[in-house]
């Protein structure tokens, strides 16, 4: 067990030096000269751009400027935001609690809904039940965040009035946000617990249950469904991801602080650090994210260990 | 991609063991003919391709064209989807935005697939440090979450419709690479690979020509369904504003412009966005038929 941590912690390392060049590189990527982004949209006078170089530190060879650069972000320092002028650690870490909130309840939306449709969907197959919901969950997959949410706003928020369209605090402002995220993971979901629950309800050891006079109900809760478990909990963990990924479109069109709004603002303004340092971030916290759930499921099923 | 896709699986983990039952040839097409899905969706889908192509023809009004007298008018039998806030059609708007939508889907997974197979292909058959960076490339793509990628491309670019395919495409490398280097690596021991090697067939010839073909099943599979997300991933670029621009028409950022008037003038979001699902949808059936059809045991 502790070698295959050890191992996986190893593997993540290359990932994180590779992610910090990558966001490094941003700024030397960018077409033209790196110090206009720092100057802002000024006309840029020579002693100016010489003043600005040697103050940011880019009249060093570029090799130096990263070990400098990621010697800092390791300490925790990401740099100052060029608008704000506030540490973009600072920045992200404020609306990070905003981010982790919106994610964590569209992974239980996407739990719930994914695996409860799914079981019924193997139950009843070959009804209408199980033609509902795999149809339902095909538009499910279909439709982008962006229109679900603007969907369940114009519903729920502007036609029944029932839940506030826009904000962040208290459980009537995460609902909505938070179902539109987590809708089309628990589509996908769905059709996977019901694949792996169709097989599941083929073996023999279910028959075998249901041959000794066990209730149907019963014989799905205590035989198949935790064998039928074990892919959906590995696709809930790909899924957070696409969650994550998703939350930039969210947290925009809610008007929810977080790190994806974060991040797009700053691409909008041209406020580089900050998009590093937004980028550097969420990529590192996806990369060890990946590395405990990978972990967890070294704990949950003993067979992974051993591979 | 994916997109994600934003909140779409990545297509690789949807295609799964796609079998090559291309060269069975008569009766793949047949099957084709028979699975409902991918007939619906091919259908579906050609005809909103022709609906764009001919958009200069069929729409009745100009794209671009204000005219402030008819703001948020509501959908008539003049102007079918209504019209938005500078009083141009919709409809005609949704048709042209068609043009744009499409070729980003279109292009980007060209890009993913011309990329990503090359380099699966060099990766699986030569293996050792080519196969090792190629992997640790992909690890890396694959460590920023679902549209990051894109959006830290688009940042360094600025946007545009080129660096959006651009930024869309590259993202979308890490699927093909995999599913083209699995399957190399399955093949390239049999027999017909050795036998090719033996009469002294160079390096890519055999890559090309014994072993692409194997790949091409699970590719066309995970390419159409890579296209969704493609075109979920495009739009949501433009609907953050950070892709195509108003007031070229686009169904993402014709969505973005809807999106302020939602309360009292839907529609002006609602179809743009419904052309986007009906597109993603259209294309799903179509990859999950062709999968069925390609691999019939990998049925969901």
């Amino acid at each position: 067990m502790t070698t295959y941590v050890v191992q996986r912690l190893l593997q993540a390392i290359p990932v994180l030096v590779g992610i910090s060049v990558l966001s490094f590189l941003m700024l030397h990527l960018v077409p033209g000269d790196p110090v206009q982004i720092f100057a802002g949209d000024k006309p840029l006078t020579p002693e100016r751009a010489a003043e600005l170089r040697h103050q940011y530190g880019l009249d060093r060879p570029l090799v130096v400027q990263y070990v400098d650069y990621a010697s800092r972000a390791v300490r925790g320092d990401l740099g100052v935001a060029l608008r704000s002028q506030r540490p973009v650690l600072d920045s992200i870490l404020e609306v990070l609690p905003g981010t982790a909130q919106l994610t964590l309840a569209a992974l239980l939306v996407a739990g719930i809904l994914g695996i409860g449709l799914g079981i019924a969907a193997a139950i009843a197959h070959g009804t209408w039940l199980d033609t509902a919901v795999m149809a339902v969950a095909m538009l499910g997959i279909s439709t982008p965040v962006f229109y679900s949410s603007l969907l369940l706003i114009l519903f729920f928020s502007f036609t029944l009035a029932w839940l506030p369209a826009t904000g962040q605090g208290g459980l009537e402002r995460l609902i909505l946000p938070a179902t539109a995220l987590g809708l089309s993971s628990s589509a996908v979901l769905a059709r996977l617990v019901r694949s792996s629950m169709l097989e599941v309800l083929g073996q023999e050891y279910v028959t075998t249950a249901r041959a000794k006079g066990l209730p149907g109900s019963l014989v799905v809760a205590r035989h198949a469904l935790k064998n039928a478990l074990i892919p959906a909990v590995t696709m809930l963990g790909l899924q957070l991801g696409a969650l994550l990924g998703g939350a930039v479109v969210t947290e925009t069109i809610f008007s929810r602080p977080g790190v994806g709004r974060l991040a797009v603002d700053a691409i909008l303004s041209r406020d580089f650090p900050l998009v590093q340092g937004t980028v550097l971030f969420a990529a590192a916290i996806y990369v060890l994210v990946n590395l405990v759930v990978d972990v967890s499921y070294a704990v949950i099923d003993p067979r992974i260990r051993f591979r | 991609m994916s997109a994600p896709a934003l909140a779409t699986v990545r297509p690789a983990l949807r295609v799964d063991a796609a079998a090559n039952a291309m060269r069975r040839g008569p009766r793949t097409w047949q099957r084709f003919l028979r699975s409902r899905s991918a007939l619906i969706g091919g259908g579906v889908l050609l005809l909103i391709v022709l609906l764009a192509l001919f958009a200069p023809v069929i729409s009745p009004y100009d794209p671009i064209k204000t005219n402030q007298r008819l703001s948020l008018g509501q959908p008539s039998l003049d102007h079918l989807m209504g019209t938005d806030r500078f009083g141009r059609d919709i409809f005609s708007r949704v048709l042209w935005a068609g043009q744009t939508s499409l070729p980003i889907g279109l292009v980007s997974v060209a890009i993913g697939v011309l990329f990503g197979v090359s380099l699966g292909l060099l990766a699986g058959y030569y293996g050792g440090w080519l196969d090792a960076v190629c992997m640790r490339l992909v690890d890396l793509l694959l460590a920023f979450p679902g549209i990051l990628l894109a959006l830290a491309i688009i940042a360094i670019l600025g946007g545009s419709l080129t660096n959006l395919m651009i930024a869309v495409g590259i993202s979308s490398i890490p699927d093909y690479v995999r599913i083209t280097r699995g399957t190399v690596l399955s093949v390239k021991q049999r027999e017909f690979v050795l036998a090719a090697r033996v009469i002294g067939a160079s390096g890519p010839s055999i890559m090309l020509r014994h072993i692409l073909p194997n790949v091409l099943a699970p590719l066309i599979v995970l390419a159409t369904l890579g296209m969704a997300s493609a075109i979920i991933t495009g739009s949501a670029l433009s609907f953050l504003g950070l892709g195509i621009k108003p007031p070229t028409p686009e169904w993402g950022n014709m969505l973005a412009e809807g999106r302020e008037f939602l309360q009292h003038a839907s529609w002006v979001a609602f179809f743009p966005g419904a052309a986007i699902m009906l597109t993603v949808l259209s294309i799903n059936l179509l990859g999950d038929g062709l999968r069925d059809v390609l691999d019939p045991r990998m049925r969901l």
